[in-house]
């Protein structure tokens, strides 16, 4: 393959797949964050141990 | 018995005869890199063992890089086999908090325009001479991620894992001297005086347990070849978030990435040696990689302006900047950029939700890259 063709794929494919797939990810946060609603007298939830 | 004595003296003195002028550059080299970590604190914990193992491996007859030197060793068992980087990972996984990315996923397209320097990069990098795998390796110091950097370089460039290392992890330490003026001269006055509100809206606690493995499945899905960077971060951040291994979380935040982070060190050190270091393509990787840390930061001030005029002037275009991997420090750029226009405005949580979208954005630029080169035939 030669690095024009090379060039252009890994750049367009590579930015747009990189855009696309946390596009999709937004998505999933948001179904998340409705799925599991912070309910009524929970705190933020961060889940920090005591070790 | 003097004829013996006297050459016995002379193999002490062997060391200064083998010397060559190109090691006594590297040493010196490798000696600014500990200033620059001593003395002015740019990533120390990094410049301190990569500037020693450039000084030792460059000091001559120690064999230490040779077949079964103790250089040579820690690079062949945690640098070649990627295992280093992939448990470094595991470690910023369990010292990263998503929650304020959690608060307004749309930020996380921040953290993918912060990654296009990568590929425009790798562009410029083919259109210089470099060979194609060789380009990807270049273009990859545009995550401003080093363990992602070393991953993909010792796969498929070894050759310059060294040049490229440097340049990732000097460029991510200079952040704060490198983006202000490209964030100043790509937003007006009037943009970067736009006060964020702060988020109302908090997350429950399974939204931050699932989502590191929601987050692996979907990513590995798209890009299976970035399952190990990807993986190991997400792992780490379930230990952090699932509150019942502390014992475990204790590792992956202390023991683990500080055993790693010296032996990675020095192993990376130890690749600077003089006659594969001073070479021309040394000095083009270290350019294209400030070229690549500039294109990142503006495409990232561009999309930040894109969503500032989609949400009419609700997202401030400064935080774009902030969708590089280079965490916390491009974030803390944001902040003290926004405070200069001004006084009220606290841009920090937004810009630590795009650095941390910065963070899954490189791992997924990276795997994206990784699965387009196998389905090329070149992975």
């Amino acid at each position: 393959m030669d690095n024009l063709s090379f060039g252009l794929a890994m750049t367009l494919v590579g930015m747009g797949g990189t855009l696309l797939s946390l596009w999709v990810l937004t998505l999933f946060m948001r179904a998340l964050k409705k799925l599991f609603p912070l309910k009524a007298g929970e705190g933020t939830g961060e889940g920090r141990a005591n070790p | 018995m003097s004829e013996l004595l006297l050459n016995s003296f002379s193999f002490l003195l062997s060391g200064f005869v083998a010397l060559t002028w190109q090691q006594v550059v590297m040493m010196a080299v490798g000696c600014l890199l500990l200033w620059l970590g001593i003395a002015k604190g740019y990533e120390p914990l990094l410049l301190l063992p990569i500037g020693f193992g450039a000084v030792l491996v460059n000091l001559p007859l120690t064999g230490l890089m040779e077949q079964e030197g103790l250089l040579r060793f820690f690079y062949d068992w945690g640098v070649l086999t990627e295992v280093f980087p992939c448990l470094i990972f595991v470690g910023i996984g369990a010292m990263t908090d998503f929650g304020p990315l959690l608060q307004r996923p749309s930020i996380l397209l921040l953290g993918a325009a912060g990654q296009f320097g990568i590929f425009l990069t790798l562009a410029l990098a083919l259109a210089l001479g470099f060979t194609q795998l060789e380009a990807v390796a270049v273009g990859v110091i545009g995550a401003c991620d080093g363990p992602t950097a070393i991953y993909v370089t010792s796969k498929y460039a070894p050759q310059l894992l060294g040049p490229v290392s440097v340049a990732a992890y000097s460029y991510m330490s200079l952040v704060p001297l490198l983006q202000p003026p490209v964030m100043r001269a790509l937003t007006t006055k009037r943009e970067r005086e736009i006060a964020m509100r702060g988020s109302k809206e908090s997350v429950s606690r399974p939204v931050r347990v699932v989502f590191p493995v929601l987050v692996t499945i979907i990513t590995c899905l798209i890009a299976p070849k970035g399952a190990p960077l990807m993986g190991m971060i997400m792992l780490g951040n379930l230990m952090r978030e699932s509150g019942v291994v502390g014992r475990l979380l204790g590792a992956a935040e202390n023991e683990i990435p500080n055993v790693i982070t010296l032996l990675l060190g020095i192993s990376i050190g130890a690749t600077m040696q003089a006659e594969q270091f001073l070479r021309w393509a040394t000095l083009l990787v270290l350019m294209l990689g400030l070229v690549a840390i500039v294109l990142d930061t503006a495409a990232g001030v561009l999309f930040g302006k894109l969503m500032c005029l989609l949400t009419k002037g609700a997202v401030n275009p400064l935080i774009g900047a902030a969708g590089i991997s280079a965490y916390p420090m491009a974030a803390r750029v944001a902040q003290t950029e926004g405070r200069k226009y001004n006084k009220r405005n606290y841009l920090l949580m937004h810009a630590m939700g795009a650095n941390t979208g910065g963070q899954i954005g490189s791992v997924m630029a990276a795997g994206i890259m990784l699965s387009i080169l196998q389905g090329l035939g070149l992975g």
